[in-house]
Formats: C-alpha cells, sequence, structure tokens
C-alpha cells in the first residue's frame, strides 16, 4: 500500500488548472496548422490565425486563454493500492480548484441555478473518478466552457435508427448549433451505454489528444466519415462560412440494453484544454 | 481581403449605414461590457422608467464578462460570450440609442428587426481569442453593479478592437450567407 497525502492532489490541481487554461495543447496547434492550408475562406485564415496568435500570448504572458475558464472537470484514476492521507480526496480536489482559480487570475464562473449567485471559488469541481489497478494516481484537469457545453445533448435513438441515424443527429446537432459553439469544434461523441454513461462517454472521448486515431477501426471509419459530413455544412471558423467547421469527431462506445440506442454529442470549443499528471 | 475600417465611438447613423456584413472593424474610443445579469438589472430599469447607469446613445455594449486582471495587466481575457442570451433584452436597448453589440453567435429575427428599423449593428468578435483582445484595452473601469463581479458593466477605452460585421441596416446576416457560400450539398 502507498500513502499518499491529498495536500499534494491540491497542489498537482491548481498547477493543473493554471496549466490547463493558459497553455494550448501542442496538438491544438498542430490541428490548426494543418486546417489553415485547406480553409477556402480568406476570413476563415484570418480567424484561424487570431486562434494561434492567442495561444500564443496566453502561453508567453500566462494567461487566460478564453475569458471563460470553464466548469473544473477533474478525471481522477485512482490505483487500488493507493492510501490517500490527510483528508478526503473530494474537499482536496475542490481546495486545488480554489487555488488554481485565484492564483492564476481565472474567471469563476459556477453559480446557484436559481439565483444565479457565484459561488465565488468556482467550486464545485465535477469529478469523475474510476479504481484502477496500481499505486499510482493520474489526474486529468479539463476545464469546460459554457457555450459549446450548450450546444451538447443527450438522446435516446432507438435501435433501428442504426449507424446512419448516429450520423443524421450528430451532423444536424453541429449545423443547429452554428456559430455559438466557437468553431472550428472537437465533437465528443457517446454511443451506447444508458443515458447517463452516454454523456460521460462523449466527454472522456475529447481528452484523446488531436490527430491520434481511433484504436477501434470501425468507429476511426464513423468519426471520418461524421467529420467529412460537418466540414460540408459551409459554417467555418467562427460560424463566418469556410471549411473548418470542426478539427475532430471523437467517438467512445460500449454496449447498450437491447431496447436502448443512446447517443450524447459533447460539443468543444477550439479551445480544447485539459493537463495531466501522474503521481 | 480589403483594409479594416476604423470607427471611433459614439457611433452616429452615418457610421453604422455604412457598414455591410463581412466587413472587418477596428473600433475605437469608449465601449460598455454587459452579460446576462446587467442586461436583466437594465431591463429591471427600463420597465421602471429608471435612469441608466451610463448614456446609451450611440453606444456599442460588449457582451462579455473578463477574467480578473493579472497585476501589471489592464483588462483580464476579455473574447464574447454567446449573444442569443441577450435577444430578449436587446431590442429595447436598441430601440433607447444603443448603437453596435460586440458578441458570437446569432441573434433573433426581433433582434434583427430592431435593428434595421433604429439603425443599430451587431459585429463578432473571435470567440475564444480573449488573451489578444484583452490587449486592446486601454483603460477599464466599473461603473454600475460591482456585485455581478465578471458580470459587471464595465467602461472600456478600446484601441482598434478588431470585429467583423455580421448584421447591417439592411437586414442582411454573415452567418447566413458564409454558411451559404461555402455549404457543399
Amino acid at each position: 500500500m502507498r500513502e499518499i497525502d491529498v495536500k499534494l492532489i491540491t497542489e498537482k490541481v491548481r498547477d493543473l488548472c493554471i496549466e490547463a487554461n493558459t497553455d494550448l495543447g501542442e496538438d491544438v496547434l498542430e490541428a490548426f496548422d494543418r486546417v489553415i492550408q485547406k480553409e477556402e475562406s480568406p476570413l476563415g485564415v484570418e480567424i484561424l490565425k487570431e486562434l494561434k496568435e492567442n495561444a500564443r500570448i496566453a502561453r508567453d504572458e500566462r494567461v487566460a486563454i478564453c475569458q471563460d475558464t470553464g466548469f473544473a472537470v477533474v478525471f481522477i484514476e485512482l490505483g487500488q493500492d493507493v492510501h490517500l492521507v490527510g483528508g478526503g480526496l473530494k474537499e482536496a480536489i475542490f481546495e486545488g480548484v480554489r487555488q488554481g482559480y485565484r492564483d492564476g487570475y481565472l474567471r469563476k464562473s459556477i453559480c446557484h441555478p436559481f439565483t444565479r449567485a457565484n459561488t465565488g471559488d468556482n467550486t464545485p469541481a465535477i469529478i469523475h473518478t474510476e479504481i484502477v489497478p496500481g499505486d499510482q494516481v493520474k489526474i486529468t484537469v479539463a476545464p469546460k466552457g459554457g457555450g459549446s457545453e450548450n450546444m451538447s445533448r443527450v438522446v435516446m435513438l432507438t435501435p433501428s435508427d442504426g449507424i446512419e441515424g448516429i450520423k443524421r443527429y450528430v451532423v444536424q446537432r453541429v449545423k443547429e448549433s452554428g456559430s455559438n459553439p466557437c468553431p472550428p469544434t472537437i465533437v465528443g461523441v457517446g454511443i451506447g451505454g444508458t443515458f447517463e454513461m452516454a454523456a460521460f462517454l462523449a466527454k472522456k472521448s475529447l481528452l484523446r489528444p488531436l490527430g491520434r486515431k481511433n484504436q477501434d477501426p470501425e468507429l476511426d471509419k464513423l468519426e471520418s466519415e461524421i467529420l467529412e459530413e460537418i466540414n460540408k455544412l459551409g459554417i467555418g471558423p467562427q460560424g463566418l462560412g469556410g471549411r473548418t467547421t470542426s478539427l475532430a469527431v471523437h467517438v467512445l462506445m460500449m454496449p447498450c440494453h437491447i431496447a436502448s440506442f443512446p447517443l450524447a454529442v459533447n460539443i468543444q470549443c477550439h479551445a480544447q484544454r485539459h493537463k495531466e499528471i501522474v503521481i | 481581403m480589403t483594409e479594416p475600417i476604423r470607427l471611433k465611438t459614439p457611433l452616429t447613423d452615418k457610421d453604422v449605414e455604412g457598414l455591410e456584413i463581412g466587413d472587418r472593424v477596428l473600433i475605437n474610443g469608449v465601449i460598455y461590457t454587459g452579460r446576462d445579469a446587467a442586461h436583466k438589472r437594465l431591463s429591471d430599469l427600463l420597465k421602471e422608467g429608471k435612469k441608466f447607469p451610463f448614456d446609451i446613445q450611440g453606444q456599442i455594449i460588449y457582451y462579455v464578462g473578463p477574467t480578473p486582471a493579472r497585476p501589471g495587466q489592464v483588462f483580464g481575457s476579455a473574447g464574447p460570450t454567446t449573444s442569443y442570451r441577450m435577444d430578449a433584452y436587446a431590442p429595447a436597448l436598441i430601440e433607447k440609442g444603443l448603437k453596435g453589440m460586440i458578441g458570437k453567435g446569432m441573434r433573433s429575427d426581433a433582434v434583427k428587426e430592431a435593428m434595421k428599423k433604429h439603425r443599430a449593428v451587431y459585429f463578432a468578435a473571435t470567440g475564444g481569442a480573449g488573451a489578444l483582445l484583452a490587449k486592446k484595452v486601454k483603460k477599464a473601469e466599473v461603473v454600475a453593479y460591482e456585485d455581478l463581479g465578471p458580470e459587471a458593466i464595465r467602461r472600456l477605452e478600446v484601441e482598434d478592437l478588431p470585429v467583423i460585421v455580421i448584421n447591417d441596416v439592411r437586414g442582411n446576416d454573415l452567418y447566413i450567407e458564409g454558411e451559404k457560400k461555402y455549404h457543399k450539398g
């Protein structure tokens, strides 16, 4: 049994909140470079260049890439041979979020649903914990902005809708979202499981680095086909018209009930922010 | 790509009538920030017939809730928020003399109608380019609703804030026209 003090978790979550919000991943910057070559709209090219310049400023000056520094979504893979000491895991993560959003000059965007009163410190965080073999802890912080989250949906299709039904729904969702979720987007798709699991899969699929293929050849094919359809829509960077509506489609799938065909679409803006660390 | 048009606030009817969808504009002068909660309060003032905390004639409202500024920074990251949430309030403000709005995402028919009728325009700034846009803000102060934190109304002095005309006074919409142009059936 390996002992880990939760103070270390707090410290790492704090740092990851700041890093994720100020340092856009190389995979996203490389994706911008790839699509700039293909973009037909002059205005679209200008926007993509602006996004690259914005990422450079944010990284150099340690300021937020986007003012919407998001809901702090934290994925924990906890080794079953780890014994956490010094306090509760949840509180340790919340404290890390509190410190990160304070010390990183990040916006506090969490409020009471009815009164809209701000909680003041960007807590609570959303925590997804998975118990895994081993004696390590993997922490991933993925801040999620409101604009793109608002365009996301879960739908219970019927089994007869088939793969075509999935393609139709996802493409239609991106079309209806238009310029709202800050295209070029990344489209996370969760298929199967239950109502809540489909949404979780869609969110988790967004953690895969851009440019890395899906390991499942059938899903890899589905991703390419949906992406092709999306980029025919013409929405383009920021919705001003163009070829680049989405940078990628990521799919995760699991078996579902014989009566069901759950589908979730989690739309992610171009500021695809996530950082991880293994303790 | 044509050169951007430089505009100074407050805007006149003539300024906005000269703009067309797709025009790149650099805004200079004073603009005000306001998003969901601030719009709700302005709308309540209107209903009660009370005075606004700033003169709205010819002004531009930027839909933004910035991050806190780092020490040494004039303004925190400041990209636009999605505009449709302000659609319920915008027509009344346009009627009161508001000449421009900066945000992102499509507006409702009622807002577009009000822009046509009262000569106002809607601009988009690049969503997610918060670090870049913050550098265009040269001075910032809260003028109302400090309790709202990032949602307070701020008076900003901006230099060459880059925006694009989405809706002009003739009822055109760049989101519709742009998508149409690049759509592949």
